[in-house]
């Protein structure tokens, strides 16, 4: 039998439409205890590439028959090597192009909605680190809102639908993931836009994105009104595009809600949060779709690969929002946290131009699951 | 440090450090140590976790330069 490769887009469509699939990752233990390719209907073996080099005849009986098999790695080379092992044992099997770096840096656009007046609303979910960024078109201009890393795809998919992008925005100064905004915006010409207090240790130039401001785009007007909204970080802002959509960034998921601590400040900020969450966006209309920055897991995703809900709707299920306590709050969302992302300090130091790590080490510092929440 | 081999696997990537260093050690005698020069950044952490799964031990690593340099005594 023979040994395919499978690419990270066509592995993002079995995770979407909850296909089967069983992962055979040949990771480190810790390496895939700490972050995994997620699936509702995945099952999962972990045995390092290691431990196989001599034979893969101990783990044959562990393999399903019935099941399409993909081998994993972090790179891709051991996960060829064990594949090529199981073909000869006469399996049908597929390795992840790329391996799981493929899989951290891929991103799809899908789409949200028509906006008034002609205008698109996409949403580009991440779904190896649960980042979501979008883009806001309308006449023959566009906005990118948490860009990633990968910018080809935004700028990809700008002239596939003939736009130009004109701004670039971040809500926050990202810890997890290395933002593509700045970088967008030096590639297409435009502005890119941050909030100042977020922004005091940046060594470029960059647009302030302040409390009241708005971004028109494209000669029809779809507006993108800044809202300040402090809490995951002292200068975090708030989208509300279009008078529809409120994107939260690292604020308000969809099941959870942002953590305070990642810029070292929990306890400075834990009030901010709380005001930000309880009375800042309670004034805001309810029927607004929350749009966040991130999805921790698999439950968050819609049936079809998008992450949105109802302002009021989260006001009803998502426990963060439901905490009447002050001292409880502060409680949840300053102890037992999740382990911090990543090199999530030279992630913030990266996206301030303080360091400029070469692509190799970017992909490194972005390894693993976001962890921006805390539920 | 007295090494009794030097395995030079730098320019590889995964998993051919780890495949060479396999096939190494077995050139030498228990008690003894290899050292291992790479570049591949994942070598840190499989030769970490395969050192320990296998039974030898890692005494000693050096990321200060390009090459990254390890040294492990072989075990019984």
């Amino acid at each position: 039998m023979s040994l395919h490769a499978m690419k990270a887009s066509e592995l993002a469509k079995k995770v979407v439409n909850k296909e089967n699939l069983f992962i055979l990752d040949v990771r480190n233990d810790d390496a895939f205890e700490d972050w995994k390719i997620e699936g509702e209907n995945f099952e999962y073996k972990n045995v390092p590439y290691f431990d196989l080099i001599d034979g893969v005849e101990e783990i044959l009986d562990d393999l399903p028959k019935d099941k399409e098999i993909l081998v994993v790695c972090a790179k891709e080379g051991s996960s060829v090597m064990v594949g090529e092992m199981l073909a000869e044992e006469g399996l049908d099997v597929s390795y992840l192009e790329g391996g799981m770096k493929a899989w951290s840096e891929h991103l799809a656009p899908v789409k949200i909605s028509d906006l008034k007046n002609g205008g698109e609303l996409y949403q580009f979910v991440r779904l190896g680190k649960g980042c979501l960024s979008y883009m806001v078109l309308s006449g023959g201009e566009a906005a990118v809102i948490d860009a990633n890393r990968m910018t080809s795809i935004y700028t990809d998919f700008a002239n596939e639908k003939g736009v130009t992008i004109n701004h670039t925005m971040d809500t926050h100064l990202h810890a997890d993931h290395i933002s593509g905004g700045r970088a967008l915006a030096e590639e297409t010409g435009g502005s890119y836009w941050l909030p100042p207090k977020d922004a005091t240790g940046v060594t470029f130039e960059y647009q302030p994105l302040e409390d009241g401001n708005t971004i028109k785009v494209g000669d029809t007007n779809i507006d993108i009104q800044a809202l300040y909204s402090p809490g995951h970080t002292i200068g975090s802002t708030s989208f509300v595009v279009d008078e529809q959509y409120l994107m939260t960034g690292d604020i308000l998921f969809i099941d959870s809600i942002g953590r305070p601590d990642l810029a070292g400040k929990a306890d400075d900020w834990v009030g901010d949060l709380r005001t930000t969450l309880y009375e800042r966006y309670q004034k805001l209309s309810e029927n607004l779709i929350v749009l966040p920055a991130h999805y921790m897991i698999l439950d968050e995703l819609n049936d079809d690969g998008s992450v949105q809900e109802k302002l009021s709707v989260l006001y009803e299920q998502n426990h963060g929002l439901n905490i009447e306590n002050e001292d409880e709050f502060r409680r949840t969302v300053t102890e037992n946290l999740p382990p911090q992302p990543n090199a999530y300090q030279e992630i913030r130091e990266t996206n301030m131009g303080q360091i400029s790590p070469d692509g190799e080490k970017k992909r490194e510092m972005e390894i693993g699951p976001n962890r921006c929440a805390v539920r | 440090m007295n090494t009794a081999k030097t395995l030079d696997a730098t320019g590889l990537a995964c998993p051919m450090p780890i495949v060479k260093t396999k096939k190494a050690i077995k050139d030498i005698e228990v008690g003894e140590v290899l050292e291992v020069q790479a570049t591949d950044q994942g070598a840190k952490s499989d030769l970490a976790a395969w050192t320990k799964s296998s039974g030898h031990e890692l005494i000693e690593t050096d990321e200060s330069s390009e090459v990254l340099k390890f040294w492990i005594k072989k075990g019984e």
